[in-house]
């Protein structure tokens, strides 16, 4: 599903440069789900966004569902984007002017979803991430694990090929965490391909595979044994 | 671009973003307001000037005699020139093919009786011709005629205030009035739009004028109206012939700025017509700095809009959003807020100045009127360069990664 071949990138900070990512070389097939570990620096959010095509490498292939993807316009990187990717991000980046139903809709309207399926999907992902009775909410009127399971079912709702979570449960007290890692568990299980980046040992526990990121490359990749979310979920 | 989803994220936008599209909104109204309320204001004052001038006939020469200051053909200097019947028969002779009339005028002041009223006002003593010049018009009864100043008639035509005053409510036709002391018939009451002055004024014969102050032959001015087909060149050209004829009869001196006097009235219109337009290219400038104005506050606001929505637009590139697609709607918005405040304000601008009406007259301000042709092009101006300005921040805004847009907080 996702290969990645000697992949570097650096970011000018000034006169100097700072590289980041030193070769990275990785594959994920599909139906895994992936914990990025590393702290804070070792490069981990910098991959997560290059393989979102949020942002781009300077060197290295990287291949999505077959397809190579490189040197994209604006315009190509963001239909892929809709077509392959679903994202959640720490701070949710919900949109804070449109509702529950609205923000989960969003995807399928840059799908050109006709508006009347797109209200049912949208209300679908939401009734899955169980937050059908919300779905008129703003954002505002959400507590942070409820926005994340927007955001989620927002990622799901584009049917994506891959789901990148960049540290989902970062800005969520434990017990919220763990029911959102319960989430991605079940919709991996589904057979969705997840990355989720994490420095959070437990959560990395709760996926099938953790990768090591330290000083821009990759020093350990063990498959685990998934710790279920569900035993700490009441 | 015009389906209903996409006017349903601009509404949705609009409506929950209040404060911006207001800030917007608002400045687009405004600026559009005020330009059309200076364009209008300043068409009020064109309006004013206009009537200011054409209340008199404007095909009028003023001939005053004067005072010589310079010696010529034997004559010494400072002799005093004066005008008579032979001037006005001399004129009407050689002049007969500019000429639509001529008439003297000898202005003097008098006490004017009627039972137990009295006043005194300045009786103009004319020929017929002058009614053309001061554009008379007449509420009842008649003007002087040729018979009259044939016959030497003691008949006076009166200004409307000068019946209000001594007549109240009654009328003053075929009355008989006292003039310094002479009696006069009333055969006409007439108004003139110049002004409550201008309808003080008692107009008798001159001949009768010139009987009773010793059968003079002497008259004060003359005023003339020539055709007015013969143009503006033709009336210089006129003027300078008659200046010339008068100088060779009286023997003033080609070059003695004294000795007689020609006002052109056609010459000083222009002159107040040059002066009016320069007024109206100043009120120009300022309403194109209006809306010069207006445009740069609607391109910072949309600078500011684009930097507040820079999060938004992240998440929606995120979300697949084409460039395009960030661009299409941030403009689509724009120019439907600049659209429907700008012909708003437009509205209210026109509102205004169809309000004002004559209530400004005493500030020179006369029904003011906008072109509305004008009024659109200015306000499509304002709806373009605002589309323009919002282009240019819009299209950067979604250039930019979305991973850069999406750390904005």
């Amino acid at each position: 599903m996702i290969e990645i071949k000697d992949l570097h990138k650096s970011y000018k900070m000034g006169s100097n440069s700072l590289h980041v990512l030193k070769g990275i070389n990785f594959t994920a097939e599909e139906g895994e789900l992936v914990a990025i570990m590393g702290s804070s620096g070792s490069g981990k959010s910098t991959l997560l966004n290059i393989l979102g095509m949020l942002d781009e490498a300077d060197s290295g292939e990287y291949t999505l569902d077959g397809v190579p993807i490189k040197n994209l316009s604006e315009t190509k990187a963001a239909q892929y984007r809709n077509k392959f990717l679903g994202f959640v991000f720490q701070s949710f980046n919900l949109i804070n002017y449109k509702s529950a139903l609205e923000n989960v809709a969003l995807p399928l309207y840059y799908q050109k979803v006709p508006r009347k399926e797109r209200q049912e999907k949208a209300l679908q992902y939401l009734e899955r991430v169980g937050l059908k009775e919300w779905a008129t909410h703003l954002p505002s009127e959400l507590s942070g694990g409820q926005k994340q399971r927007v955001a989620i079912a927002r990622a799901m709702a584009a049917e994506p090929k891959v789901l990148l979570a960049d540290e989902p449960t970062g800005a969520l007290d434990s017990t919220t965490s763990y029911e959102v890692m319960d989430l991605i568990q079940k919709i991996n299980d589904e057979g969705n391909t997840i990355l989720v980046v994490t420095h959070e040992e437990d959560i990395a526990h709760m996926c099938k595979r953790i990768v090591h990121l330290r000083d821009g490359v990759i020093v350990e990749d063990k498959k685990v044994k998934q710790v279920r979310a569900s035993e700490y979920v009441q | 671009m015009f389906n209903r989803d996409t006017w349903g994220e601009i509404f949705l936008s609009i409506k929950k973003n209040k404060l911006r599209t207001f800030l917007a909104g608002f400045t687009v109204a405004l600026g559009i307001l005020i330009f059309v309320t200076l364009v209008g204001l300043t068409n009020g004052l064109r309006n004013t000037f206009e009537e200011f001038f054409n209340d008199d006939a404007t095909n009028t020469f003023f001939l005053f005699p004067g005072r010589t200051s310079l010696p010529y053909k034997g004559y010494k200097s400072n002799r005093i020139i004066e005008f008579d019947n032979s001037d006005l028969a001399d004129i009407e002779k050689n002049f007969a093919m500019f000429l639509e009339y001529v008439t003297p005028r000898i202005s003097r002041s008098a006490l004017t009786k009627y039972k137990e009223e009295s006043n005194n006002y300045n009786t103009r003593a004319v020929a017929p011709g002058h009614q053309f010049n001061e554009k008379t018009i007449m509420m009842k009864g008649r003007y002087l005629n040729e018979r009259d100043i044939e016959d030497k008639t003691k008949y006076a035509v009166i200004g409307r205030l000068v019946e209000q005053d001594l007549f109240g409510n009654k009328n003053a036709l075929d009355k008989y009035i006292d003039i310094g002391g002479s009696v006069f018939k009333v055969i006409g009451v007439f108004q003139d739009d110049g002004g409550d002055n201008e309808e003080r004024y008692i107009y008798i014969p001159y001949t009768t004028r010139q009987l009773i102050e010793k059968n003079t032959d002497e008259v004060d001015q003359i005023i003339l109206g020539f055709k007015p087909e013969i143009g503006y060149a033709g009336a210089m050209a006129f003027q300078a012939s008659l200046d010339k004829f008068l100088r060779d009869k009286k023997y003033i001196s080609p070059e003695d700025p004294n000795g007689l006097f020609i006002r052109n009235v056609a010459d000083q219109l222009k002159q107040n017509q040059q002066f009016a337009n320069v007024l109206a290219i100043i009120a120009s400038i300022f309403a194109l700095g209006t809306l010069i104005a207006g445009i740069i506050g609607i391109s910072n606001i949309m600078v500011f809009v684009i930097k507040e929505r820079t999060k938004e637009i992240g998440i929606r590139k995120a979300m697949g959003a084409t460039p395009k697609a960030v661009i299409g709607s941030i403009l689509l918005e724009s120019v439907f807020i600049t659209t429907i405040f700008g012909y708003l304000g437009m509205l209210v601008g026109l509102a205004v100045l169809n309000s004002i009406g004559i209530k400004l007259e005493d500030y020179f301000i006369k029904n003011p009127y906008i072109n509305t042709t004008v009024a659109v092009i200015a306000t499509v101006f304002l709806i373009l360069f605002g589309a323009l300005a919002g282009y240019i921040p819009a299209r950067r805004a979604a250039k930019i990664k979305p991973i850069v847009a999406l750390r904005d907080e």
